[in-house]
């Protein structure tokens, strides 16, 4: 059985069908081959699928492409360009805050709905807040500190 | 233009499409017309296959075919080859099982390949892998390492499941030394099994061309050359020109992508067989199952002293577990990368170390993040602060009296290797003093008044990288050189192509490289280009693990950037109208000696591509050099680590409060990846210490499967680390570098465990040390 | 995962009708459960119901003593809310505990509850604070609510609407997290109200339960020492790779105390 979705994604009104059983991270990559947004577990934990869901971070491994009907979706490429970076995005480069790459696009939009949602961040509310990522690569440290470093541009 | 050099933090290169969401992994990478596979799994660990029925998987909605071990066989691929012939203390060969890429009438192990379901998506493979019925005659797995070498033999092939016994050293003059000697120390440990977990699972597309009869792998590869090389001239796929491989964007290896796998293997054949291109790409619970694991000692060791503390012997016995199969490197991991460094940093004049390596019916074991060299480091620096403790001597005072001093290098080691340069006690004092050792008592007291145990722990590692002189290696049983390509492509106009046969998963090679190549010639980093990760435009080259790829892949296009700038010289000699002993190339000019005639670099490109006036007669048109550089020595970084933590003493929780490393890596191109790399390996060392363990119940089935129960740090489980750097060159490359990759992984293990045995004053912990063994061990110690 | 019929009902009549026309439905909330039990195909639903379509299920009040959640208020929700704060602020920070931040942005309060697994944080605060199960068709107490593992007294086809739970004069949820899965190794709930102390613990059993000797020991003495005799028999207590049973044991007091502290 297929079904029609609408949604916006990255600012564009989409539409697609699909079968029931696709998940939101299936229509991103394979339908929409906005393949930025990466897929690393199958247990909803490391993080690499996470994209904005009306604003908020969510798994894209674990929405069902029917629950995102009607809702805004914005993914690692709808936050900013090569010659207009997010801030999250500068930081991660200035800071070395990625080695491989694969956990970054899910890494750097959990980060910005952490900084958005939270005011005070320190080290610890920083690693608190990115429970839901998984790095095998850079051991967070630098993580860490392009997230502070991009909490304090995006509070400007 | 901005010039950077040697030495300098440059932000990296390639950088702005991961940011931006346009990398290009494997599983990004969609062909017209591909169809996907399922691989068909066995739940069971040990059994015979009764028979195979695939009729209603192939009568399946969607289903193109399903392909078998039964068909493999007939077409007459080879097993999948271990690289490396070890042999055992009789002269007698290994023993190693036939390793199918599908399994055709034995099982052994959980998630073995047994079929592959070859559809139009991959949903269709899925639905249709689960209409295989296979009919499994159990029996019983072989499981525990310790027992392997009595229970039943799982291959005839391999008696007593073992499949060497091997041997380093003088073993008389050890055991004599132990006899005599004023104390010994003695313990047992165990070095937890893990699982690598690099965040992209393995994928691959084979795409065969039944015209042009080209086969392509596009693939999840550490090392495309070596995988092409295993895939045609081992396994027989294709013939080695008809195969390309593509290794694009790599999400992290850690070792786990070195192999060549029966996956990528079957759907290289497949593809051919097919005439399609097909596309797989690994659910996360297939690469717990299937994707090699590291570590998984057993260890007995001995350590004997005079009565100052000065080592006089070491003998150490481990049974490796080797898993199922003999992996790609496995047979060389717990041999020529560990038995070899177990002088470690010290003047220990005597050792000798026995390894049984043994197979279990668990997924293959080899290579992950320092592969060997932890195990080493990890025996080492846990018996050297038992026997501190033991001498009541102060754990740094020890390690002091035994130090190689940098008076005594080059340095022979009793078990085979000569270290070429290091300066141990610098590194020592530096991350003392970064750490605030003089402090220490005072931060303990004031936990104590918290109601916290707090403990400090040491660990001065070494490792040998630069994998390695190939006659060395040949001479040790590898199947392969060990050397690495290069070559430097200098453009008309100036800017730089760059090939390497190094492959770069994370480290940052498109900046290192880059800034090396372009400080030799004096131009921007950002008019070098590196390309990497395709046979179809390298050469053959032997790909990235072992921390190898600055020592070896750099002095590769070092040498290469050498002949440029030799054959530079030669044009500008002929355009200055200078001889060429008069030519002096610096900050980006050739320059005629003490005059101010030059010509720059840019102009000598362009010249060599628009040869009017030009030396013809002598000299070929163009600018582009190649070297191949075989390292003379492994390399030796070196370091001292040091974790101090505090545990909670009500529920066991170990909190690491302060993690210092320095590292002595030789020179170092840009510090900041370095750094990066330090901080990664050490959080997967920690990994190792707190929180990983792969497990095994009895019967083979793999109860950490997922990330519900296989423990993966994650930023709030570990610190800020504090990273510092000491510096004597390599002397034997033109780098001067001795690799970084995996050092945190090896310093880091032991020094949180001496830290946490500090602070609960106890002698042993195993690894992991999980907060209900740390309870236990205070609860054993009656401190709670 | 396997083939489905996805339906959206508005009400809760429809879903129900939805339910008894299936082969073998279930209810959809956040999904954080199902989706990947669907997605590794140990749960086959033939029709998977989205219940966020529905009114009124989302939403938190304060009503006549007792603080009110709709079943779909995710737990992010109530980890912010300031009605929450302001009523029972255990339930902020046991909500803040579940699972990860993109985890509580989709994850439900009704979800987790009638799913029941021993592990999930939810069910030590409901059996606790002695809260009230409203569905589509009764009302259920808490006490005869968690009957077994991710077992429920819900009617196969019955619906969780909101979850009522009494306002007491404090409480304190504290967490001992397995450090791979982090759901609850122990999780344990305390609440004090009117001299009565009700002590639910969760993760440590076959199901959450509540522990009478604490709250006996608490009762007399509300303090600390008051749980230093108490030794919970491990023979009752889960057992796995990550905590034995005697571990666990051991933490059900640990985290009590803590729980105490924090009220103190």
């Amino acid at each position: 059985m297929s079904i029609t979705v609408n949604l916006i994604v990255n600012g564009k009104a989409v539409t697609q069908t699909c079968p029931e059983n696709t998940t939101l991270v299936e229509l991103i990559r394979e339908k929409l081959q906005l393949s930025g947004t990466h897929v690393g577990c199958d247990t909803s934990q490391c993080g690499a699928c996470t994209v904005h869901m009306n604003g908020r971070a969510v798994k894209a491994c674990t929405v069902l492409v029917a629950q995102a009907e009607g809702s805004d979706v914005t993914t690692i490429e709808g936050i900013g360009t090569a010659d207009d970076l997010h801030p999250m995005q500068s930081a991660f480069k200035e800071c070395h805050g990625l080695q491989c790459g694969f956990c970054t696009p899910g890494m750097i939009m959990a980060a910005i709905d952490l900084v958005n949602r939270e005011n005070e961040l320190d080290e610890q509310t920083i690693r608190e807040g990115l429970e839901g990522n998984f790095c095998r690569c850079t051991g967070y440290h630098n993580i860490v500190e392009a997230v502070g470093n991009a909490a304090a541009r995006m509070k400007e | 233009m901005v010039q950077q050099s040697i030495g300098e933090r440059v932000l990296r290169k390639e950088d702005l499409r991961f940011i931006t969401g346009k990398g290009n992994y494997t599983d990004d990478i969609n062909l017209p017309g591909q169809a996907y596979a399922c691989f068909v799994r066995s739940p069971v660990a040990h059994a015979s296959i009764n028979s195979l029925d695939i009729s209603a998987a192939a009568g399946a909605d969607g289903v193109i075919a399903v392909l078998t071990g039964q068909q493999v066989a007939e077409d007459n691929l080879g097993s999948l080859p271990c690289g490396w012939m070890v042999h055992s203390k009789d002269g007698s060969e290994m023993k190693q099982p036939f390793h199918p890429v599908l399994a055709t009438d034995k099982i052994n192990y959980v998630g073995e390949p047994v079929a592959v379901v070859v559809a139009e998506t991959y949903l269709a493979a899925k639905n249709a892998s689960e209409l295989v019925e296979v009919d499994y005659e159990e029996i019983e797995a072989v499981v525990d390492i310790s027992s392997a070498q009595s229970a039943a033999d799982i291959y005839p092939e391999v008696p007593g499941n073992t499949v060497y016994q091997w041997e380093l050293g003088e073993k008389a003059d050890t055991e004599k030394a132990i006899s005599q000697a004023a104390h010994v120390t003695r313990i047992s440990l165990t070095n937890n099994r893990l699982i690598p977990n690099a965040i992209e699972p393995r994928a691959a597309i084979a795409d065969y061309n039944t015209g042009t009869q080209d086969l392509t792998l596009y693939t999840t590869s550490q090392n495309p050359g070596l995988a092409r090389l295993i895939l045609t001239a081992f396994v027989q796929i294709a013939p080695e020109h008809k195969l390309r491989i593509i290794a694009p964007d790599v999400g992290g290896g850690f070792g786990s992508k070195i192999f060549v796998y029966s996956e990528e293997t079957a759907l290289a054949w497949a593809s051919m067989k097919l005439g399609i291109p097909i596309k797989w790409t690994a659910e996360r619970s297939e690469s717990f199952l299937a994707d090699a694991h590291g570590r998984d000692h057993v260890t007995e060791v001995e350590l004997a002293m005079d009565d100052e503390g000065h080592f006089l012997g070491l003998h150490v016995k481990t049974i490796a577990n080797m898993g199922a199969y003999l992996s790609t490197f496995a047979s060389a991991v717990p041999t020529y990368l560990y038995g070899t460094l177990l002088a470690g940093q010290y003047k220990t004049p005597n050792i000798y170390v026995e390894v049984d390596a043994v197979v279990t019916n668990t997924a293959p074991v080899d290579a992950y993040r320092g592969a060997g060299r932890p195990e080493a480091a990890y025996l080492l620096e846990r018996i050297v602060e038992i026997a501190a403790r033991e001498m009541n001597l102060d754990p740094v005072e020890i390690r002091r009296r035994n130090f190689i001093q940098p008076a005594d290098f080059p340095y022979q080691t009793p078990v085979a290797l000569e270290y070429d340069s290091g300066d141990y006690e610098a590194s020592l004092n530096k991350a003392l003093e970064m750490a605030d050792y003089a402090g220490f008592a005072e931060r303990k007291e004031e936990a104590a008044s918290r109601g916290n145990k707090r403990g400090i722990g040491f660990s001065c590692y070494i490792e040998a990288c630069g994998l390695a002189p190939s006659q060395v290696a040949g001479s040790l049983g590898a199947g392969v050189g060990l050397w690495e390509s290069g070559e430097v492509r200098v453009n008309p106009t100036g800017t730089v192509t760059v090939l390497t046969g190094s492959h770069s998963h994370g480290q940052g090679h498109e900046t290192t490289f880059a800034q090396l190549v372009a400080s030799k010639f004096g131009i921007s980093v950002d008019d070098v280009e590196v390309v990497h990760g395709d046979t179809g435009k390298l050469d053959f080259g032997m790909g990235t693990y072992g921390s190898r790829s600055l020592a070896v892949g750099g002095s590769a296009l070092s040498k290469a950037a050498d002949k440029v700038i030799a054959k530079g010289k030669k044009i500008a000699a002929h355009m200055l109208e200078s001889d060429v002993e008069n030519i002096d190339f610096e900050d980006g000019e050739f320059k005629v000696r003490e005059s101010n005639q030059s010509k720059t670099f840019q102009e000598i490109a362009f010249a060599a591509y628009v040869p009017h006036d030009y030396p013809l007669e002598e000299l070929e048109p163009g600018l582009s050099e190649k070297a191949f550089y075989d390292p003379e020595n492994f390399t030796f970084p070196a370091g001292a680590h040091i974790c101090e933590v505090e545990i909670d003493p009500d529920t066991g929780v170990v909190d690491i409060v302060k993690f210092t490393a320095v590292d002595d890596f030789g020179t170092i191109i840009n510090p900041m990846i370095v750094e990066g790399q330090v901080h990664g390996g050490i959080a997967q060392g920690i990994g190792q210490a707190l929180l990983e363990q792969c497990v095994y119940d009895e019967t083979g089935q793999l109860l950490t499967g997922s990330y519900m129960d296989y423990c993966m740090p994650r930023a709030d489980d570990l610190p800020n680390f504090d990273v510092g750097m000491t510096c004597t060159p390599c002397t034997h490359n033109p780098v001067g570098a001795k690799g970084c990759g995996e050092a945190g992984a090896i310093g880091s293990p032991p020094a949180v465990i001496n830290a946490i045995t500090d602070a609960l004053g106890v002698m042993e912990i195993e690894m992991p040390a999980t907060s209900e063994r740390v309870w236990r061990a205070m609860q054993q110690a009656g401190g709670a | 995962m396997y083939d489905f019929n996805y339906h959206k009902p508005q009400t809760v009549k429809d879903a129900l009708s939805l339910f008894k026309e299936a082969d073998d439905g279930i209810y959809l909330a956040g999904g954080h459960t199902l989706i990947p039990a669907m997605k590794v195909r140990l749960r086959a639903p033939t029709d998977v119901i989205d219940l966020s379509g529905v009114d009124g299920l989302i939403g938190i009040r304060e009503e006549s003593g007792a603080l009110v959640i709709g079943a779909l208020t995710t737990h992010d929700t109530v980890a912010t809310s300031e009605v929450v704060a302001r009523a029972i602020p255990a339930l902020n920070s046991l909500a803040a505990s579940i699972g990860d931040a993109q985890v509580r942005n989709r994850g439900t309060i009704g979800g987790s509850v009638a799913n029941n697994d021993p592990a999930a944080d939810y069910p030590a605060g409901v059996l606790a604070l002695g809260a009230t199960i409203k569905t589509d068709r009764r009302e259920i107490s808490a006490s005869e609510f968690f009957t077994a593992m991710f077992e429920t007294a819900l009617e196969e086809d019955e619906l969780i609407q909101s979850i009522s739970f009494p306002i007491v004069e404090s409480a304190a949820y504290i967490k001992f997290p397995n450090p791979a899965s982090r759901y609850a190794t122990v999780g344990v709930f305390i609440s004090r109200h009117g001299g009565q102390v009700s002590v639910a613990i969760t993760g440590a059993a076959a199901t959450v339960f509540r522990c009478p000797e604490m709250e006996q020991a608490l009762s007399d003495n509300f303090a600390e020492v008051a749980l230093d005799s108490i030794q919970l028999n491990a023979d009752d207590m889960n057992s796995d790779m990550h905590a034995s049973a005697e571990y666990r044991a051991h933490l059900c007091v640990v985290m009590a105390k803590r729980a105490v502290a924090s009220m103190s």
